[in-house]
């Protein structure tokens, strides 16, 4: 019996993105070829955009 | 029970809380704030939830979403008295002053030159602070009168008016580590220590975590932080003096804990999603016991009465009452 793969691609250098569980929308996953920090934008289908930088009242 | 979780972005400690909601047989409704517009006067959607959990890590949005939901009657964890405190320093050192927790010496200034005044007064090397700020971002460890100088001129002419409040902290010569306590629900769960070389402890500067366990000094100093702001889930950030022993250097009101479940053993995502659901199954029933009155009624008429968290006026309900 197979497994299936969740998979999207990266905006920045068209990899493959694994997912080890679907999603959910506003998710980071990181691009294992470019090493961009990417945010899930949609989840059906996958979608994902660069994730918005640091802002500065980020933090706990 | 039914939680609204907020956030900004959706990390690693969002999705291990969702799924212990889950688990717990919650329903949990994960709310990108950056999606949401707000109206002050109605609670609208947010009528159906028991209770909102914040988990946005932008500070902005934290205040502006949980000031307009609590003000609506909604209870909200944090509430918005422990994230105001727990976000800036100052009103932190504050509290714990009022408290009587043992914490370092500050010396506050609004202007350079009495700034420059105040790190003098705590003596070299002293650390300078934002007041509103995490992640150890802008944080100086200032040497000598020439660093001083420095820095105060660069956040003078390069800086926000945030950059102004000169919050000059007395330099603790720890250990080669800070120790760090997470506070559920007035028990202090799990500890660590993040060890660095640099003086800076901060994981998001590189930091090491490590277990260690939760001595009874702890665990009294840490619940009596979290106590003294107000807040239902914090991770409390201590320092060991080498003279005065341990001192609470600040408090972080929306903890990142992916780094310390597995080397505490705790699964601190697990004992939050059970104190927040605790903490909605009390209001719900605290609703239920007050008959029909929705939780926006009773916020009002609280309001009128003189107490209550997050009342402010009476605003106007759009069919929102049953």
């Amino acid at each position: 019996m197979s497994t299936a793969t969740i998979t999207a691609t990266c905006p920045e250098c068209d990899a493959t993105v694994n997912f080890d569980r679907a999603p959910l929308n506003g998710e980071i996953a990181r691009c294992t070829d470019c090493s961009a920090e990417l945010e899930v934008i949609n989840t059906d289908p996958i979608t994902l955009e660069l994730a918005p930088e640091v802002e500065e009242d980020w933090g706990e | 029970m039914r939680i609204a979780m907020t956030y900004t972005r959706l990390r690693v400690e969002e999705r291990m809380l969702i799924d212990a909601f889950e688990d717990f047989g919650a329903d949990v409704t994960p709310i990108d704030l950056r999606t949401v517009v707000f109206n002050p006067t109605s609670l609208g959607e947010w009528a159906q939830y028991d209770a909102v959990f914040d988990r946005s890590l932008s500070l902005t949005n934290t205040l502006t979403s949980i000031r307009i939901l609590e003000s609506l009657g909604v209870r909200c964890i944090n509430p918005l008295h422990a994230i105001e405190t727990c976000a800036d320093k100052l009103a932190t050192t504050l509290a714990f002053i009022r408290a009587g927790v043992p914490t370092p010496e500050v010396r506050v200034a609004v202007d350079s030159d009495s700034g420059l005044d105040a790190i003098e007064q705590l003596g070299y090397p002293c650390v300078l602070k934002p007041t509103v700020g995490s992640w150890g971002r802008l944080v100086s460890r200032i040497n000598d009168r020439d660093a001083a100088e420095s820095i105060l001129e660069h956040r003078e002419v390069l800086g926000s008016v945030n950059h102004s409040v000169v919050y000059a902290q007395e330099h603790i010569n720890k250990p080669d580590r800070d120790i760090r306590v997470f506070v559920v629900g007035g028990n202090a769960i799990a500890a660590i220590e993040r060890r660095s070389e640099h003086w800076l402890t901060n994981t998001a500067r590189g930091a090491v975590a490590a277990g260690m366990e939760v001595t009874p000094e702890l665990a009294d100093l840490s619940t009596r932080a979290v106590a003294s702001v107000g807040a239902d889930i914090a991770a409390v950030d201590l320092l060991e003096c080498p003279s005065r022993g341990l001192l609470v250097n600040e408090i972080n009101h929306s903890m990142e804990f992916r780094n310390s479940t597995t080397t505490t053993g705790v699964d601190i995502h697990r004992v939050v999603a059970q104190h927040t659901l605790d903490i909605a199954q009390a209001h719900a029933s605290q609703a239920a016991g007050d008959g029909d009155i929705h939780p926006v009624q009773r916020a009002c008429d609280a309001s009128i009465d003189g107490e209550g968290a997050g009342s402010s006026g009476t605003p106007e309900r759009e069919g929102v009452l049953a």
